[in-house]
């Protein structure tokens, strides 16, 4: 137990202060690597928060306590900075870089427990917590990985025990008749798994960006008034609008902050019903897209549509989103009903009348998805540490890869090529699961023909 | 009849493992008796007639590193000696002998001969002696009794052996031996968990009968390296060949055709055979898109034509065997001496066992070799070390000791044994071992010889040779970091000459030995080849034996915390079902071993730490 360990002590989004915990024996250092130096222990100390290259990532509170009096009887530091999501995993990013690793579910709690700062009764009430927050880490981390992510991964990994079958089995079956090591394929297939891992590495980082919080799809019939919703939402000065082309091409994701809490918005803005085979394709993103929300936003135009219950408009609807997802129905274009704004919350659906050209009843609209994304957002705690672990684990494996190719093709260090690999493997476990050195054996004499 | 003297520690079996444990008990100072069947097959070699390679060379050496035998016997019997993976780095270099099997036999002979505190007795072991679930002897097949602290079963494939060639078979402990049926049946009573395993020969060849001129031949390598870190090159017999010939279609339609009346595809076998060392059959069928496959035709001994064709090993009828062989360029006219055969035995699960190889069901009772599901002499002769060296702390009232995985090759193999068990006959192999950089043959002497004399199983001869050796780094490593080399000097001009190597500023040796380029010997004048590989190695690998080092010291905590025999799995809340069934069945001794349990989660072990915690303080 004598590594450092790091997590966001505060759920994503709620309120404005966010709170990076940290404990173990690296702390010190830890905290001279970001504030610079070490503050009085116990106090709280306003400091900048800095970034290897001495950027600013926040200015907050940084308290540091020395072991055995803290929460987890070791030395423990916390940060506090402007809560939202971003800045919080640069500044956990930061301390991974210093020597941290990402805390298992619940590991505070144990550290506590074991050093003795807490009672021995609570030993109930800490194995629950552990497990609880193992499985929801677990369900977290299933998230993370859906769709392409998850196909991306797999592919990496396959990739890379392949690589591993040949340099393995160079190291430990020399006799056999090829040697792999000296095989350009084996140096084609490291710079093809390198760049693999770059790319992937490049894509989840732009997907923490997008995914992050609650996800949210606006649809409805064509000149319902979509896009001039969206742009209602997001366009006003309070919100950071960051409008970036997705991972799914015919949609429009933009993201909206409600004071801290992050909500993607999936516009499908112009789909129509169409035989056009591209456009279907488009459809078939945008009810992908409703399959994955949190909060359906169904526009629909007052001016040709006097019914307000989505389950009557579109019975299909319960088959298309999940169980506890929210539908919200817009009854848009109100002013020209010359009807002012309202609101109606129903058992099983909200529906809020406004217009989004002259953006009458944005606000009330807003603070209904804030309510609604409060309740919602407890449901994706861990959700964000899933994909800074993912993440952080695709960093390292990239970082062996790298060192590997130099051993490779600078020293001829087929072993420490190997270790390397391991090292790369032993990272990407994290996502994937255990790969252990019997179940590489088992690979390597199915593949090969080994022994006298 | 009760025999009169009693000894601290009984070894039964006269094999890799039974000598290994009864010359360590020995060396201790432990009074020692070794019971075989027979004195005569002391030492041999039942299946091919080598010692070492990969993974299986780092055994040997670090058996040797602690006082063993095994290294000292091949070098004073091997006719071929190779250092395999020379072009890789040194970490997974290993060693390799062909071995005469007379003279391999009449050196462990006279090493158990001339052993004080050490004497034989030939008869079969039909019993044990067993009184409150603590072992106090055995009994002969003729009746007598031998009473004792401590006994080590090294009984191999003898238990309850079955010999198959094609559809016939019989019991058997090895060709030629008669099996131990009566032990079997007796700890098949008591409560150890017992499984079937499988291994096979191939058939031995007549070398008048083959002609060499066709095969491609296979020399030692020049300098003929060493095994023992006592041992010298002129301590070897003379040195000959291997040659290497070639299976090919006609070989594999044989087989084929013929596979109906294997022991293994006719389904008379139920034992599990190893994956890494596929029967004939296996490889004809597995990889059938093969069209060729090596055999190594390895000499049996100087004096003997007889030779072993490694890589054909079946339960085919003789007369398959006959005919395929002979399919062969250059066996065309191949006489076989013996018959292959498929051998399944008898084996107990390792996780019945302690880490020091002794039961956990009956005390003062260890197990070593292939009862335990390993394979090779040198898996065997490892275990025996380790069996007979804690029979005899046991006996003389010390606690255990077994080296961990962080230390020693040993200790990968002991570990993944009583942690994981074994569904195939288990082999080293470098992939194993997670510190495979810091666990070399070359340092082998240097991670166990002190820990081993301090147990008093080393000599003064290799104690003393050792501490030399160990100095001498020492100094030369200090010397490393203090020798600068500044550009411009003709020191520097020698080594850009040597290595291409240009200094843009002043370095310390210890520096520039990190490059992969530059060498000791580019720098100083080498006195002792062994202090300048090391001196090269450390170097090389720096960066990577730190982060080894501080990955073991994090492991070596959980391995410090101790789980109760009789912790109760069951009492802790939120495990899976399947997890207390692992842990059940392994009883891991601590928190290290539990995390080794294969689908043991991280967050198992946090439930296990904690619950752990409240048994602790209860029990205060």
């Amino acid at each position: 137990m004598n590594d450092t360990i790091a997590a966001i002590a505060t759920p994503p989004g709620r309120g404005g202060v966010g709170i990076v915990r940290v404990s173990g024996p690296n702390t010190k250092n830890i905290c001279l690597g970001i504030t610079g130096n070490l503050p009085t222990p116990r106090f709280a100390n306003y400091t900048v928060f800095k970034n290897s290259n001495h950027t600013q990532i926040d200015q907050g509170l940084c308290i540091f306590f020395v072991g055995p009096k803290s929460f987890t009887g070791e030395d423990v530091l916390e940060l506090h900075a402007h809560g939202g999501p971003v800045i919080l995993d640069m500044l956990l990013r930061r301390v991974l870089e210093l020597g941290a690793r990402i805390a298992r579910a619940g590991e505070f709690s144990e550290r506590a427990f074991l050093n003795n700062k807490m009672d021995l009764l609570q030993v109930e009430a800490v194995a629950e917590l552990i497990n609880a927050s193992s499985e929801q880490a677990a369900m977290a981390a299933t998230r993370s990985l859906q769709g392409d992510f998850s196909k991306l991964i797999n592919s990496l990994v396959e990739s890379l025990i392949r690589l591993r079958l040949y340099v393995e089995a160079a190291i430990d079956f020399p006799e056999e008749e090829i040697n792999f090591l000296a095989d350009a394929h084996i140096t084609d297939s490291l710079h093809a798994l390198h760049s693999q891992v770059i790319n992937i590495y490049a894509q989840a980082q732009q997907g923490v960006l997008l995914s992050e919080g609650v996800n949210a799809v606006i649809v409805g019939r064509p000149n319902a008034g979509k896009s001039t919703l969206l742009n209602a939402l997001t366009g006003e000065d309070t919100a950071i609008v960051t409008p970036i082309a997705g991972t799914t091409r015919d949609t429009i994701r933009a993201q909206i902050n409600l004071d801290g809490v992050l909500v993607n918005i999936v516009d499908t803005a112009g789909l129509r019903e169409t035989d056009d085979i591209v456009e279907q394709h488009g459809i078939a993103r945008a009810v992908q897209a409703m399959a994955l929300a949190d909060l359906v936003l169904l526009v629909v135009d007052a001016t040709n549509e006097k019914v307000t219950n989505p389950w009557v408009l579109y019975p299909d609807l319960k088959h298309q989103i999940k169980n506890h997802t929210k539908v919200v129905l817009i009854y848009n274009k109100i002013d020209q009903l010359g009807v002012d704004p309202y609101i109606e919350c129903h058992e099983n659906y909200i529906t809020v009348a406004i217009s989004a050209h002259l953006k009458v009843g944005i606000d009330v609209l807003r603070d209904q998805i804030k309510k609604i994304v409060g309740v919602t957002q407890s449901a994706d705690n861990g959700l964000f540490l899933a994909r800074r672990r993912h993440l952080d684990a695709l960093n390292r494996a990239r970082n062996s890869l790298e060192i590997g190719k130099q051993q490779l093709e600078y020293n001829a260090a087929g072993e420490l090529l190997a270790e390397e690999l391991k090292q790369a493997q032993q990272a990407l476990s994290e996502i994937t699961g255990q790969f252990t050195s019997d179940d590489l054996l088992g690979r390597i004499f199915s593949e090969f023909c080994i022994g006298k | 009849m009760n025999y009169k003297d009693f000894f601290d520690v009984i070894v039964i079996g006269g094999g890799h493992a039974g000598t290994e444990a009864a010359l360590a008990a020995s060396r201790m100072g432990a009074k020692t008796l070794l019971l075989t069947h027979n004195i005569e097959t002391i030492g041999q070699m039942s299946c091919n007639p080598a010692i070492g390679g990969i993974g299986k060379g780092h055994l040997v050496k670090e058996i040797d590193a602690m006082g063993g035998i095994m290294a000292q016997a091949i070098d004073v019997a091997g006719i071929h000696f190779r250092i395999l993976n020379s072009s890789k780095g040194p970490a997974v270099r290993a060693t390799r002998a062909q071995a005469d099997r007379a003279l391999y036999k009449k050196a462990i002979r006279e090493a158990v001969e001339n052993q004080p505190n050490l004497v034989l007795f030939q008869q079969a072991v039909d019993d044990l002696i067993v009184e409150d679930n603590r072992v106090c002897g055995v009994v002969t097949n003729h009746g007598i009794n031998f009473r004792a602290s401590t006994v080590v079963l090294t009984a191999g494939t003898f238990l309850d052996g079955k010999i198959h060639v094609g559809d016939k078979n019989m019991s058997g402990g090895r060709a030629g031996d008669p099996p131990s049926i009566p032990l079997a049946h007796r700890l098949r009573a008591l409560p150890f968990r017992v499984g079937r395993l499988k291994t096979g020969t191939p058939p031995r060849i007549d070398g008048k009968s083959i002609d060499y001129s066709v095969l491609t031949a296979q020399p030692g390598d020049t300098p003929v390296p060493v095994f023992s870190f006592l041992g010298h090159a002129s301590q070897h017999p003379e040195q000959i060949n291997c040659y290497i010939a070639k299976t090919n279609e006609k070989t594999h339609d044989i087989i084929r055709s013929q596979l109906s009346r294997s022991a293994m595809y006719g389904g008379m076998i139920e034992g599990i055979g190893p994956r890494y060392c596929p029967s004939i059959e296996d490889k004809v069928v597995r990889f059938a898109d093969k069209l060729s496959h090596q055999i190594f035709i390895e000499p049996e001994g100087l004096g003997v034509h007889e030779v072993y064709p490694n890589g054909i090993s079946n339960s085919l009828p003789f007369d398959v065997q006959l005919d395929f062989v002979r399919s062969m360029h250059g066996l065309e006219n191949a006489h076989i001496t013996r018959p292959g055969y498929a051998i399944e035995y008898d084996f107990f699960d390792p996780r019945d066992l302690h880490a020091t190889l002794e039961t956990k069901i009956i005390e003062g009772l260890f197990f070593a070799g292939q009862i335990n599901g390993t394979t090779g002499y040198e898996e065997a002769a490892a275990q025996g070390l380790i069996a007979g060296m804690n029979a005899a702390l046991k006996a003389a009232g010390k606690p255990g000791w077994y080296p961990k995985r962080s230390e020693a090759y040993i200790g990968v193999l002991i570990d993944d044994l009583i942690t994981n068990g074994t569904l195939e006959p288990y082999r080293m192999f470098t992939s194993r071992a997670e510190y495979r950089l810091t666990l070399r043959e070359d340092n082998a002497d240097l991670r166990l010889t002190s820990i081993a004399n301090d147990l008093g199983m080393v000599s003064k001869q290799r104690w003393d040779a050792f501490v030399t050796k160990r100095d001498a780094i020492a100094v030369e490593l200090e010397r490393m970091k203090k020798t600068i080399i500044h550009p411009g000097t003709p020191a520097a001009e020698l080594l850009a000459q040597q290595t291409g190597e240009i200094l843009e500023r002043e370095y310390s040796a210890a520096d520039l030995l990190k490059r992969p380029a530059i060498n000791y010997a580019h720098l100083f004048d080498v006195v002792d080849p062994a202090v300048a590989e090391q001196v090269d190695i450390q170097a090389k690998y720096a960066g990577y034996i730190i982060r080894q080092t501080e990955e073991i010291a994090r492991s070596e905590r959980s391995d410090e915390v101790k789980i109760p025999a009789d912790f109760d799995y069951k009492s802790i809340s939120g495990l899976s079902n399947e997890v207390v069934a692992k842990l059940t069945k392994t009883k891991p001794e601590t928190i290290g071993q539990a995390s080794r349990i294969s689908g043991v989660t991280p967050a198992a072990i946090s439930l296990l730490l904690v619950f752990l915690k409240k048994a602790r303080s209860h029990a205060e």
